[in-house]
């Protein structure tokens, strides 16, 4: 039994990553007993499981998740929906309008148009062939406002932290509605723009230095440093502390 | 009409450029060099420079050339009009065509494609300077793209050629080492698991000389190899610099 590496070590493809009755846990792959890395990214053992959180990787999808997705194409009784995954998904038309659905009578377009972004969760996939999504819960839909961010889909519980703490001190800090879909894109809505602005760059400081430890208190930090700035700001518009 | 040979070595035994027999030429690599593509390489290996990208997995169109088993790789090795000394037709030629299965077929064995059906992996490989030794520095550049783009790989795959020239077996040769020597072999391999994913030999060597030049290309993919893992985690290590520059 031999490690070569040490926990939250950064590793590439191709790097031996250890030695002896391990098991191959995400982007590790396994020849005998030697077990190898398969995409950069940060060692983690657990278990007895080697694993490499991976730095930069693309959406599988996994029913169960919600995902942010735009729609590309409008059939005669269903909708393509890029979801940032290899494949595009499907969203039938009775899993959006519900049972009664009848593709002589109705106007897909009028539910989703193409362009249009919607919050989905995925039904079924198995690799083989397109995943399906539904809207038929609630929260999930059309939507109307906000900004969107993309970010790697491998580091959302990082934007989550532990036990949602990441992300509940950026709703709590700006007051802004953050929606994480599991393919890596996110929703923001707040009251001002320049809460949604604030949101999208600590997400944007999440993605680029989620590999060196300490993030949530630098995240924390440049939150509070940027709205004293931007109370400053208002108070010079206004003519007050100058 | 002839071209006179040029001398290739010289009375120090050193190379034209000044290298030893054993030598690399300086190679300069980089990742994430363009934002559009999914993934992207840059590398200089002397005169030689290459850009390499890559997007996908992606859907496939049109859908009939998906496969139900695994995905496909596409590869486009191109060279650049301005790449060589007389222009060049920026249309595929053959050669270009023949490079690009070449370089795909090196590139395959280090994917996991069978993960991923139907859908499609394209790389385009542009050659933007050519002094030689482009398909392997190309193979080279290639791999660093696919990795930076997170497809999962079984490892890197690094390449280089080895070759005998004025008589003396070298490493890493240049377009007038090629032209004008008496054989070259190309060799990619996947140094980490110790597998030639391309073998090539053009021009004549005994097979002892042919084993040493097998030889000397793997001793050289290592080096590049070291060179390749170096690339990809510099961002990573420069971000951490920064911050940690920074703190307390």
């Amino acid at each position: 039994m031999m490690l070569f590496f040490n926990r939250r070590d950064l590793v590439v493809p191709g790097d031996l990553l250890a030695e002896g009755d391990y098991e191959a846990g995400e982007n590790v792959f396994r020849i005998d007993k030697k077990f190898y890395a398969t995409r950069i990214g940060l060692f983690e053992l657990k278990n007895n499981k080697i694993a490499v959180i991976a730095l930069n990787a693309f959406y599988v999808p996994k029913p169960g998740d919600v995902v942010i997705g735009e729609v590309v194409d409008v059939g005669i009784s269903s909708w393509a929906v890029d979801i940032k995954a290899p494949k595009l998904a499907i969203l039938r038309a009775v899993d959006a309008i519900g049972k009664g659905f009848k593709p002589d009578r109705e106007e897909l377009t009028k539910v989703f148009a193409v362009g249009d972004t919607i919050i989905a969760k995925v039904k079924a996939y198995d690799r083989t062939r397109n995943p399906v999504l539904t809207v038929g819960e609630p929260g999930l839909g059309k939507v109307t406002r906000g900004r969107i961010v993309r970010i790697t889909p491998s580091k959302v519980p990082r934007l989550i932290g532990k036990k949602g703490s990441m992300i509940s001190m950026l709703k709590r800090e700006t007051g802004c509605q953050i929606i994480i879909g599991m393919n890596g894109l996110v929703l923001v809505r707040g009251r001002r723009p320049e809460d949604e602005e604030l949101v999208v760059e600590a997400i944007e400081k999440i993605e680029r230095e989620s590999h060196v430890e300490g993030l949530t208190d630098r995240v924390a930090q440049m939150i509070r440093r940027r709205k004293s700035l931007g109370d400053r700001e208002a108070q010079v518009d206004r003519g007050g502390w100058a | 009409m002839e071209i006179e040979k040029p001398r290739l070595i010289g009375e120090d035994g050193r190379r034209a450029d000044g290298r030893r027999p054993g030598d690399l030429r300086p190679i300069h690599v980089e990742v994430d060099v363009l934002a559009n593509a999914d993934g992207s390489a840059y590398i200089e290996q002397g005169n030689t420079k290459i850009l390499a990208a890559v997007y996908g997995p992606k859907e496939i169109h049109p859908r009939h050339l998906g496969l139900p088993d695994r995905a496909v790789l596409r590869c486009r090795y191109h060279m650049a009009p301005f790449s060589v000394e007389q222009r060049k037709s920026p249309a595929p030629s053959r050669r270009e065509i023949e490079l690009s299965k070449v370089i795909r077929e090196a590139l395959e064995p280090a994917l996991f494609l069978e993960y991923y059906p139907r859908t499609a992996i394209d790389v385009f490989v542009e050659v933007l300077q050519a002094d030689g030794g482009t398909r392997c520095a190309s193979i080279t550049a290639a791999s660093l793209a696919l990795a930076d783009a997170g497809i999962p790989m079984r490892d890197l795959v690094a390449a280089v050629a080895a070759g005998k020239v004025d008589g003396l077996l070298v490493l890493d040769l240049t377009d007038v080492e090629d032209k004008h020597g008496e054989a070259d072999v190309p060799l990619a391999m996947m140094p980490g698991l110790g597998r030639v994913t391309l073998l090539q030999m053009d021009g004549l060597l005994t097979p002892e000389e042919f084993k040493e030049a097998v030889k000397l290309a793997m001793d050289g993919c290592r080096r590049i190899y070291a060179l390749q893992k170096e690339a990809l985690r510099e961002r990573y290590v420069r971000i951490r610099k920064e911050i940690e520059g920074e703190g307390p």
